[in-house]
Formats: structure tokens, C-alpha cells, sequence
């Protein structure tokens, strides 16, 4: 039983290794971006706007109206990030139900790379809107004794988010796999669809995550102009 | 035994532990929470889609843990690293 899809090696030459992760991001991606290319031709700003505009308007307002909910009003500026996170996991647990469709949400690697985007994101959002000095400022807060204690938090939040998905994503196609040599019949259906709801909310979960590490590190800054003003 | 019987014995029962002991204490924090959660809502019908969101990411959190000695248990069954040491 394989529990990474990175096992699965189509070519192998060098150091250039193609691994069945690999392949199935890519789909994802032409996916994505073929769908977004389709979605977005023809938008109209006033009068009757077609069907493919309401429903990517409608997901838009959906995916705006929470992360203003959770970061309070800072919402135009992580949308693009959390907005793309939520999107591409979403897809990858969504095409997971066509079979041989390996999501590749369920391997290590990918969930680390989109973990470390997450734990990138954060100080780099954190210098843009408040500056280096006063972003660094913030590891000595409340005292400098700890500071170790910040970055190992920082660390293990982003460790946390990779593991935390791929074990989720990881454990339904598992359950699935001894299911089917135990029951073959219906069962594992029955455990595809919970499988399909866990990695909704776990793709809901990361973006939220997300949401809540970079606008703590937006936020300090207002609570100081408040204290200024 | 040979030192391979006693690397895949050990695994097996320590896999067994791991994922029994480890989802003792999230399924009981996990009860806790949802509990607490449904009585707030309760109270306060109005406030239910903050409270459920809220819950949804702490019971995320939460089960993580469980889901850390999940990931043991999988590592410790199919890709053991000192049955490859072994093994060769």
C-alpha cells in the first residue's frame, strides 16, 4: 500500500524525477487555469451579467465575506493568497473522486510546499504593511525571553498545516484502499463521501489558518496606531 | 528471533498503542468542544455562524493531534525506517 503518491515514479533520468505528485498538480493547474480563462472572458461590469460571472461572483463574495469576517476588514489584500490556497485544495480533494485521480494533496510534499508558502507569506505580509524594524519588533514581544519560543511557534504552526492536511487527505484514500480489500461493495462509497467532506473542510480549514497567521501579523500594527492616536 | 521479527513486532504493537492512546484524548477534547459549542448556540441562536466557525477550526486543531499519531501509526506500518535498514 503506498501511502505517497511521490512512490509513484513515471521518469526517471538525472535528477529530473517525475513522480505521479508532480503530474496531477500539473493537471490541476491546466484545470485552473483553463477555467479561469474561460470564466473571466466577456465580464461585464453593469446590465445582465451571464451565468459563469454570477456563480464565479457568487464564489468570490463567499470566499471575501469570510476572511473580512476573520481578519476584520483586511480582506483585499489576502484574498488573492488565502483565496488561491482554498481554490487549489479544493479541487484537488473535489477531482479526487474520478477514478485514478490521485489528489496530490494527500502527499507530504505537496502539503510542505504550501505550508511553506503560508510561513513565507506571513513575514513578508508583515514587513510589506508594517515595516522590518517593527516586524521583528514583534518576536521580543512581550519580553525578549520569548523570542526562541516565537520562532519555534512559527515553525511548528507551519509543520502542523502540512501534516494536519496530508494526514487527512492521506488516511481517507487509506481507509478507502483497506475498505475495498475488506467490503468491496458500498461500504467504501459510503467512506468516499466522508473522505470528500473532510477534505473540503480541511481545504477550508488551511485557507482559514492562513487567514488568521497573516492578519496577525497585519493587526498589531493597528492596535499600535490606535494606542498612538 | 532474529532481529527482523523483533523490528516488525514491535512496529505492529507500537503501531497499535499509538493510534488507540492517541485518539483517546482527541475524541474527548473533541466532545468536550462540540458540547460546549451546541449549548452556546443555545443561548445564542444569533450568534451560530461565528460559533460554528470557530468550532470548526478548533475541532481542526484538535484533531490534529489525532491525526500526528495517525501518521506514526501509517510511517511505522508501510514505510518503517529501520525495517529498510534491516531489510536492505
Amino acid at each position: 500500500m503506498n501511502i505517497d503518491p511521490s512512490e509513484i515514479v513515471y521518469y526517471e533520468q538525472g535528477f529530473i524525477r517525475i513522480t505521479a505528485t508532480l503530474v496531477f498538480t500539473w493537471i490541476i493547474m491546466i484545470f485552473l487555469a483553463a477555467a479561469a480563462f474561460l470564466l473571466t472572458r466577456n465580464l461585464k461590469a453593469d446590465g445582465k451579467i451571464g451565468k459563469r460571472q454570477n456563480a464565479m461572483e457568487a464564489l468570490l463574495t463567499i470566499i471575501d465575506d469570510q476572511i473580512s469576517e476573520i481578519s476584520q476588514g483586511e480582506s483585499e489584500k489576502i484574498l488573492p493568497f488565502a483565496g488561491t490556497l482554498f481554490i487549489f485544495i479544493l479541487t484537488s480533494v473535489l477531482l479526487s473522486l474520478i477514478p485514478g485521480f490521485i489528489s496530490p494533496a494527500g502527499s507530504l510534499n505537496t502539503t510542505i510546499a504550501l505550508a511553506l508558502c503560508v510561513f513565507f507569506a506571513v513575514p513578508a505580509y508583515g514587513i510589506e504593511s508594517k515595516g522590518l524594524k517593527s516586524y521583528l519588533k514583534d518576536y521580543l514581544k512581550p519580553t525578549w525571553i520569548m523570542l526562541p519560543f516565537n520562532i519555534i511557534s512559527e515553525i511548528s504552526r507551519a509543520l502542523s498545516l502540512a501534516i494536519r492536511l496530508y494526514g487527512n487527505v492521506m488516511s481517507s484514500s487509506i481507509i478507502v484502499g483497506i475498505l475495498i480489500t475488506i467490503v468491496p461493495l458500498l461500504f467504501p462509497v459510503a467512506l468516499q463521501l466522508l473522505g470528500l467532506l473532510t477534505g473540503v473542510i480541511q481545504a477550508y480549514i488551511f485557507a482559514v489558518l492562513a487567514v488568521v497567521y497573516i492578519s496577525a501579523a497585519l493587526k498589531n500594527r493597528d492596535k499600535e496606531l490606535a494606542e498612538s492616536d | 528471533m532474529d532481529s527482523m521479527t523483533i523490528i516488525g513486532m514491535t512496529s505492529i504493537i507500537v503501531a497499535g498503542f499509538t493510534i488507540s492512546i492517541g485518539s483517546i484524548a482527541p475524541a474527548l477534547g473533541e466532545g468536550k468542544a462540540v458540547a460546549q459549542a451546541l449549548a452556546s448556540m443555545a443561548q445564542q441562536p444569533d450568534e451560530s455562524n461565528t460559533i460554528s466557525r470557530t468550532l470548526f477550526v478548533g475541532l481542526a486543531m484538535i484533531e490534529s493531534t489525532a491525526i500526528y499519531c495517525f501518521v506514526v501509526t501509517m510511517i511505522l506500518l508501510f514505510a518503517n525506517p529501520f525495517w529498510n535498514m534491516v531489510a536492505g
